[in-house]
């Protein structure tokens, strides 16, 4: 079985902050991570492997940096990794992103399952792993935390809905986006490092994927990001002072005023 | 390509320098210089305030006939009988955009044994037409019967917004609708406007909730986006008359190569942490799995739901499905009570969106004090058995 991994590099967004004064945002000094829940995928993946035959490839959509991403995921077991990187790529929206992926998906051919992070901590949009499965026309599920394999030709996943867990059969090839349940990452081991450190990561652009600069980046985007700004400080705080009893009163007819439902 | 710069406006402030993320930018002497660095990004944008920094278009692709395209639609989400309340808020907010639009809205309904009252609730809130799709093959969510009904119907009809709520159905299998009728979809919006243009603006939290991006889709129709689920207000309108129009679609739009071998609910109440009004949620400040028993009593007195923070979770106080947060939940109730827990970023970025914050801890340099509306600086076990005795009293319990 040949599994690909997504993963994304992302910015650690515990350290990003809004400056009070000029109300911008802060990013000096913050690290660029792993998105957390692509390491739910490679765990899975790995995971997946520990019982049967499979190879895993992971790749990443990014600038020539994103390499360190793919050389974290490799000390932890991953086979193999691909940089997908181009000048042409800069600005792409989820569309252009999943016709990127896609397009290395489809190059390397032989693949059986993919697997995506639910979402990207940054963009936090949560599209791509669907537009990349509807891209390659195989079918796909969100929100997985358990995977099985009942025969060779299936997988039996839970998904987490908002309203409970549906089980479902999916035939491969087929996409998977994936919780935290799927199973806590493992660490780097000692000679995976070793491996990582020294292994080889090919690049691919647009001329290796076949594809035209029109069809990538902000030029093959359907949406545009006209304004980033920083969400309104809420000016409506208040410290509640006094004894435990006080508090309990005034927090009471703070409520009341508020007319929140149950008081 | 990369941003791109006025020189005629920049005045060499150095303000969008520090604010890169990826370095990009620099003053070179007086002249602001864009490195291949640039991912188009646009944070630096909206911190010019002299306008001089702008991002460039994105490509127009083959020619759409955007003037082919009409009508507001709402996707009015059906599970187990019901329609799922951010439809209503849906179909409210449609409205309004409809009304300034001077054009129509339609409700879709897609599922199976549909009860013909649904179609009445969403005219009531102000749909024109409410197209349905009666199927046995829609009786269960598939991203493909669903994604494939819906494109369809878009097809046929070309409405030229396209509106459904950001829930587990809606992140799922609307991303399909729009891959398959390849235009834009816009994630989990809080604010929906129209241009003078008539372009849909639509603005959303990203970044965990720490930048806002307002994101339109010049080129391509349907405009897609869903959105968060209590952001947008219900409301009736009266005396609104509507049609109903049953919509037959060929077979295969219901084939699908998923089979679904069980739905199970969640029976726990509590759980259903999304749709709750009010949550009371705990920490490691609780010191131990019993105490929960506070929170439970808290949330009880305010028929809410009990959630709980990774720490509280880790320790195995409460189960994985209560926890709130970036590896959990995301709510937006109307009242958020935190007790006894740190307000993490992680857990911050899962329930900032709640209209009223209150928090409880006896540090008074914890970060949840930052978001919150009500900040009370207790020992939790000194001042929540106060507020249950005063709500008690009030409602006559005690
Ligand atoms: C502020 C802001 C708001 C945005 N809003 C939108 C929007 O509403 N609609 C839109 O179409 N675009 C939007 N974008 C663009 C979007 O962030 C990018 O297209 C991004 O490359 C992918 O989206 P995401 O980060 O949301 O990933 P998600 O779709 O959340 O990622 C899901 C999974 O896909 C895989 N994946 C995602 N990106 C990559 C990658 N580069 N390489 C390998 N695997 C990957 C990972 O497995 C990941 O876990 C926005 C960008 C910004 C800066
Ligand atoms: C990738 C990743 C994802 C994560 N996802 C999530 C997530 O989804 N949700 C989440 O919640 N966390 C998440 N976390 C964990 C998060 O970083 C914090 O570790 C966690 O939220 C801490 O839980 P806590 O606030 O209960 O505990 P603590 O940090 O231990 O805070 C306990 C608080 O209780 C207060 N306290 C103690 N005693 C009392 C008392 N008697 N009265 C009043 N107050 C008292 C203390 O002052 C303190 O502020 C994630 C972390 C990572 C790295």
């Amino acid at each position: 079985m040949h599994i690909v991994v997504c993963i994304k590099q992302v910015p650690d967004t515990k350290n990003v902050r809004i400056d009070p004064d000029t109300h911008t945002l802060v990013r000096q000094g913050v690290e660029s991570i792993v998105n957390p829940f692509d390491l739910f995928a490679v765990e899975a993946a790995l995971k997946l492997k520990d019982v049967n035959e499979a190879k895993i490839t992971v790749i990443t959509m990014g600038p020539p940096q994103a390499s360190e991403a793919l050389r974290d995921v490799m000390s932890r077991g991953v086979d193999e990794a691909i940089l997908l990187s181009d000048r042409a790529f800069a600005g792409s929206d989820t569309w252009a992103t999943s016709t990127t992926l896609a397009a290395a998906v489809r190059k390397m051919g032989d693949v059986d399952l993919i697997l995506c992070g639910k979402q990207a901590i940054d963009g936090d949009t949560a599209q791509v792993g669907p537009e990349m499965a509807t891209l390659l026309d195989i079918p796909y599920a969100t929100f997985v935390k358990a995977i099985d394999i009942p025969d060779t030709n299936h997988l039996k996943v839970s998904r987490q809905t908002d309203e409970g867990t549906e089980v479902w059969k999916i035939p491969k090839p087929c996409l998977l986006t994936v919780i935290k349940e799927v199973g806590e990452p493992r660490l780097p081991s000692l000679r995976h490092k070793m491996r990582a450190k020294k292994a080889q990561i090919p690049s691919w652009g647009i001329a290796e994927l076949g594809l035209e600069p029109e069809e990538v980046g902000l030029s093959g985007s359907f949406t545009q990001v006209v304004r980033v700004f920083s969400p309104p400080v809420r000016d409506d705080r208040v410290i509640i002072e006094g004894t435990v009893a006080e508090q309990a009163e005034q927090l009471y007819n703070l409520l009341k005023e508020a007319k929140v439902p149950g008081i | 390509m990369k941003a791109i710069v006025d020189h005629q406006k920049c005045t060499a402030c150095g303000v969008c320098v520090d604010v890169c993320p990826f370095e990009a930018i620099t003053l070179q002497e007086t002249i602001l210089e864009i490195s291949d660095e640039c991912t188009l990004c646009g944070m630096c944008v909206d911190t010019c305030e002299f306008g001089a920094l702008s991002m460039p278009e994105v490509g127009s692709g083959p020619d759409v006939d955007l003037s082919a395209h009409r009508g507001i639609w709402v996707f009015a989400e059906w599970r187990e009988g019901t329609v799922h309340k951010v439809s209503h808020e849906l179909i409210s907010a449609g409205r309004k955009l409809a009304d300034k639009k001077g054009t129509d809205l339609s409700a879709v309904l897609l599922g199976h044994n549909l009860d013909p009252d649904l179609f009445q609730e969403l005219i009531a809130h102000g749909a024109d037409v409410v197209y349905a799709v009666d199927h046995p093959e829609l009786a269960h969510f598939r991203d493909e019967t669903y994604s494939q009904a819906l494109a369809e119907l878009a097809r046929r009809k070309k409405p030229e917004i396209l509106l459904a709520g950001a829930t587990s159905m809606g992140r799922s299998f609307v991303p399909r609708v729009a891959a398959l009728l390849r235009t834009g979809l816009t994630a989990d919006c809080t604010e929906l406007d129209m241009s003078d243009e008539g372009l849909l603006l639509q603005t959303r939290p990203a970044f965990g909730g720490n930048v806002m991006a307002t994101i339109v889709c010049p080129h391509r129709r349907p405009q897609m986006a869903t959105v968060r689920p209590k952001v947008m207000k219900t409301e009736k309108v009266p005396g609104h008359e509507g049609r109903v129009e049953t919509v037959d679609l060929p077979e295969s739009t219901f084939q699908s190569r998923v089979e679904v071998l069980e739905v199970l609910l969640e029976t726990d109440q509590t759980a259903k942490l999304t749709e709750a009004d009010v949550i009371v949620s705990g920490g490691r400040g609780l010191r131990k799995g019993e105490n929960f028993t506070l929170i439970e009593e808290v949330a009880k007195l305010f028929k809410g739901a009990v959630g709980a923070s990774r720490g509280a979770v880790e320790e195995g106080w409460m189960p994985p499905s209560h926890q709130v947060g970036q590896t959990g939940r995301t709510v937006a109730p109307n009242l958020y009570v935190a007790v006894g827990l740190a307000g993490a970023i992680q857990h911050v970025v899962g329930m900032q969106g709640s209209k009223i914050i209150v928090a409880v801890n006896k540090d008074p340099q914890a970060p949840i004090f930052d978001i919150a509306t009500y900040g009370v600086v207790a020992d939790l076990f000194e001042f929540v058995p106060a507020l249950v005795k005063k709500i008690k009293q009030e409602q006559g319990l005690a």
